[in-house]
């Protein structure tokens, strides 16, 4: 399968990692020599003949009649890309970029999170929120951060998210954040009935959210709570929105679908680290590629002695928990 | 050709019966249709607000649309299930049995589908589902499976029901090669309909409340109940208000069969029950918050409660052969029967199975405004389209409405 | 003493012949390809400038070197008095670090005299297992590319040096409750 990515965005890709991509070159829709499947859609639905009109095109860009985005073709992954783009500039006021960067060959991303640091102070919950472009209301969180009793251990049961303290940690109280576990045996992936969200060679599950129907199953289906919906239209103000997008990851959602950590691929696929990594004040996030020796996160799985939630579930997750000290 | 001309006055003769009727007729439409007019009102504010209109969040992210969908995928499923027993009592209305519960299933299969349509945030985009545009995605996600056995279903159903009523209407004795298969194939079919539903919901260990191997017979069981108290109500009505006859011994055959069903869905959930209460593991934690509660929070409790408590009730009306050979103890058991499995499945196995979320919080869900009218709404539709088929349907079966009387003569309806 | 220093590099080298197995048995799932990988960290370490107190720095605008210093170990009086020491105080004062004859230098327990840039190093020889996971980027924060570029951040810039117990935070606010939002 070719992958594009739009230029503007393509930076700490390396050169190479991105052929056919449309560049900064305007969108090209190149008649196909069989007719595809949305053309197909198109003339059913009574377009002109010429189904590879500009109206027919817009339509199938961000409209109803659009293929699902990993089937699509460079060139008209380019389109919709730069279609999505001027649509947000527009609505926010400021150039947004959307990008579509492919994975990076021989990347597996991980995690690490040391909770004998964690303090609980939900720093991250709201990096997350700004970076990844989360509605503000009604109020989605990627991050849940439990607040947990340390004479009971990791018990769910008595796990509470909505802890309110003067100041963090409070004694006898240990804190897990939670997000995706981006799994190596997803469970939501599998439940999806139209393909909507899948594993990307890098590891990253992602949504196309314009393929989603709003079903839900994958949040039934998640044992970490980490798939969110979109129950209203979401409310991003303007000026905190973050311009710089990728299409399976921040960019601004639409009501009546899932979203998701995607350990910010907007980020990551450029060689920089996710947000909430970035801002935890203890350093309890730690981020790299499983496939590098060298990495931070290697050093973790075999110094320390690292665990995974709901190990019975055999989700094997690439979000490890970890004793630090 | 002639099959088409007489097809057209088939369709034309039915809605020549649909649109008359008597008083009461009429206000049981008009009821329908207010109540549908109300649905559609709330399904519009549910559009364009979004599903925030509804109590469902993150943490019940499925509930009373679902629970609805679930239950009336039993009722479809058993509803032709008693073309089994018809078969092996040989009933003398055998024809009229499996009709009626083909009608029935019809009809639930579209309030299925409708549950599933409002419970979705995209609408419009449900042609992803379909092979070839879409993308279905076969054979790993069970909803899809879902999908395909509820809309096989429903094509099998009407195909039979068509057919069997077709011939009738042009007196000819309905070829059993062609729909003995069919009606036979439907029993299976049934019978995986419910089952793909229950795998829906047990094929997802991050759930350990669904993720029991006893849920999909529990489904069954329960079906087996719930489907046929309609159709015992409708046989009455019908042998009350037309020519209809039906043998009482049909009737408490019925009943006594749903007495042996229920014992089975009781005899389940007791298993179930003991099974987490003496283990006592973290999964005990759902059959508490269904029928003690957790801490303050209760809201589904009474119901549970009542749930089991009609469900026991009915299986000891209908196992004494006294109160099911009587006919308001038989009604009442019906309708006792109806509710506790309605409550069962409609909110005891959702919302339970979701609270407390994967993350141990407590999020209360009841139904919300919109939700409860959107759902009267789509019973309606359900209520209505099975109003009209047995409309037409009832005259076809005694042969007051037929090809050879002469068009234009008002057919003999009755009421 | 000696006998610790001649066994350190002994045991870097069973260490590390343990790393090595480690990655074959247990992480062989993760196939190794080249490419997006990490080079070993260079021994001198890149962090940004140490967090001094405003006006506290070059510590010789106020020692004069010239002066002999006082190296009676005695409580603070006229100035350093807005701290109190709270690391290890009752074995430890002012000399074990600060550098009694270069004043605007640290030196380790050898002897040996280094840069504030280069404070890690003084931490690391009581807190080793800080120290190496400090290296490995476990400890603490590091900015920059996960496959690339790195920046550390000093010890102190987490931990202040004379009180270094991790201060808790205001944390941001409570989540709302799926209760309190209505359409």
């Amino acid at each position: 399968m070719t992958r594009s990515c739009n230029g503007p965005t393509t930076a700490g890709v390396p050169a190479g990692a991105c052929t056919g991509c449309a560049g900064s070159q305007p969108p090209v829709h190149a008649a196909q020599p069989l007719p595809s499947r949305r053309e197909f859609l198109c003339v059913a639905a009574g377009c002109a003949a010429a189904a590879t009109t500009a109206g027919c095109t817009d339509l199938t860009h961000t409209g109803w009649f659009r293929e699902r985005f990993r089937d699509l073709g460079a060139d008209e992954k380019a389109g919709i890309l730069a279609d999505l783009a001027k649509e947000h500039s527009e609505r926010f006021h400021k150039p947004v970029t959307v990008g579509a960067e492919p994975p990076l060959p021989g990347v597996e991303f991980g995690y690490a999170l040391d909770i004998s640091r964690c303090i609980g102070c939900r720093r991250c919950v709201y990096a997350c929120v700004e970076e990844n472009n989360q509605s503000r209301d009604p109020q989605v969180h990627w991050i849940r951060v439990l607040e947990m009793e340390k004479d009971k251990g990791i018990d769910f049961a008595h796990a509470n998210a909505y802890y309110d303290a003067e100041k963090v940690p409070r004694p006898g109280h240990f804190y897990l954040p939670v997000q995706c576990q981006q799994c190596q045996n997803p469970p939501c992936v599998k439940s999806c009935p139209v393909g909507a969200t899948w594993q990307e060679p890098d590891g990253i599950i992602v949504v196309d959210y314009d393929w989603c129907i709003g079903c839900r199953c994958c949040m039934s289906a998640c044992p970490y709570g980490a798939r969110h919906f979109n129950f209203a239209e979401p409310e991003i103000p303007a000026e905190q929105m973050n311009p710089k997008t990728h299409y399976l990851g921040n960019r601004p959602r639409m009501k009546g679908v899932v979203e998701k950590c995607t350990f910010c691929i907007q980020r990551v696929r450029n060689g920089r680290y996710p947000a909430c990594v970035e801002v935890c004040p203890v350093g309890a996030r730690k981020f790299g590629n499983l496939r590098d020796p060298n990495s931070e996160i290697r050093y973790i799985l075999e110094h320390k002695r690292v665990f995974v939630l709901k190990t019975e579930l055999n989700t094997r997750p690439r979000f490890f928990y970890f004793y630090g000290v | 050709m002639g099959t088409i001309r007489h097809f057209i006055h088939f369709a034309l003769g039915s809605l020549r019966i649909v649109t008359r009727g008597n008083l009461l007729y009429w206000l049981w439409v008009g009821l329908l249709l207010v109540l549908i007019a109300a649905g559609g009102v709330a399904y519009s504010r549910q559009l364009g607000e979004g599903l925030i209109t509804t109590n469902m969040r993150d943490q019940v992210s499925w509930a009373f649309y679902i629970g609805n969908f679930t239950f009336l995928v039993g009722v479809a499923a058993a509803a032709v299930l008693l073309v089994i027993p018809a078969y092996v009592y040989h009933w003398k209305p055998i024809k009229e049995v499996v009709i009626l519960g083909e009608l029935l299933a019809i009809a639930s299969i579209v309030m299925c589908g409708l549950f599933v349509l409002v419970d979705v945030g995209h609408p419009e985009r449900l042609w992803h589902l379909i092979p070839g545009l879409g993308l279905l995605n076969v054979p790993s996600s069970l909803l899809a499976w879902d999908v395909i056995v509820l809309n096989g279903y429903l094509v099998l159903n009407f195909v039979i029901v068509t057919y069997l009523l077709f011939s009738l209407y042009r007196g000819r004795t309905p070829a059993k090669a062609f729909f003995l298969p069919l009606v036979l194939f439907s029993i299976p079919a049934a019978i995986a309909i419910h089952t793909v539903t229950a795998f829906l919901y047990n094929g997802m260990p991050a759930r350990p409340f669904w993720n029991a191997s006893i849920l999909a017979p529990r489904f069954l069981a329960s079906a087996f109940c719930s489907g046929p108290a309609v159709l015992l109500i409708l046989m009455q009505l019908l042998r009350r208000f037309t020519r209809f006859e039906i043998d009482d011994r049909a009737i408490w055959k019925v009943a006594e069969l749903m007495a042996y069903a229920m014992f089975v869905n009781l005899f389940l959930l007791g298993a179930e029950v003991f099974k987490d209460v003496y283990s006592n593991t973290e999964h005990l934690i759902h059959m508490r918050y269904m029928f003690v509660g957790i801490g303050e929070h209760k809201a589904i409790v009474p119901y549970m409660w009542l749930s089991v408590f009609c469900s026991f009730v009915a299986f000891l009306l209908f196992l004494v052969p006294a109160t099911r050979r009587n006919t308001i103890t038989l009604n009442v058991g019906c309708v006792l029967i109806w509710l506790g499995v309605y409550l069962e499945k409609g909110m005891g196995l959702v919302i339970p199975g979701l609270t407390p979320d994967t993350l141990g919080e407590i999020y209360e869900y009841f139904p919300s405004q919109v939700e409860l009218w959107v759902a009267a709404g789509i019973f309606s539709v359900g209520f209505l389209v099975f109003t009209l088929m047995v409309k037409v349907a009832t005259p076809i079966m005694l042969g007051e409405f037929a090809l050879d009387r002469r068009p234009g003569q008002p057919a003999p309806v009755a009421h | 003493m000696r006998i610790a220093l001649l066994l350190l590099p002994l045991m870097g080298l069973v260490s590390a012949a343990c790393d090595e197995s480690h990655v074959q048995v247990h992480w062989s799932h993760f196939t190794q390809e080249p490419g997006a990988q990490t080079q070993p960290e260079e021994s001198r370490i890149e962090v940004p400038p140490p967090p001094f107190t405003e006006g506290v720095f070059p510590c010789t605008d106020c020692h004069d070197p010239e002066i002999p210093t006082n190296t009676k170990r005695r409580p603070m009086k006229t100035a350093h008095t807005e701290f109190t020491l709270k690391h290890d105080e009752e074995h430890r004062w002012c000399l074990d670090c600060h550098d009694t004859k270069d004043r605007d230098k640290l030196h380790l327990a050898s002897g040996e005299v280094i840069e504030f840039t280069e404070s890690y190093r003084l931490c690391g020889q009581c807190h080793g297992d800080k120290y190496r996971d400090w290296r490995a980027g476990v400890h603490g924060r590091r900015s920059g590319q996960w496959n690339g570029h790195k920046t550390y951040l000093l010890c102190v810039h987490c931990h202040n040096s004379h009180a270094p117990a991790f201060q808790p935070l205001k944390p941001e606010p409570v989540p709302v409750r799926p209760t309190e939002r209505k359409p």
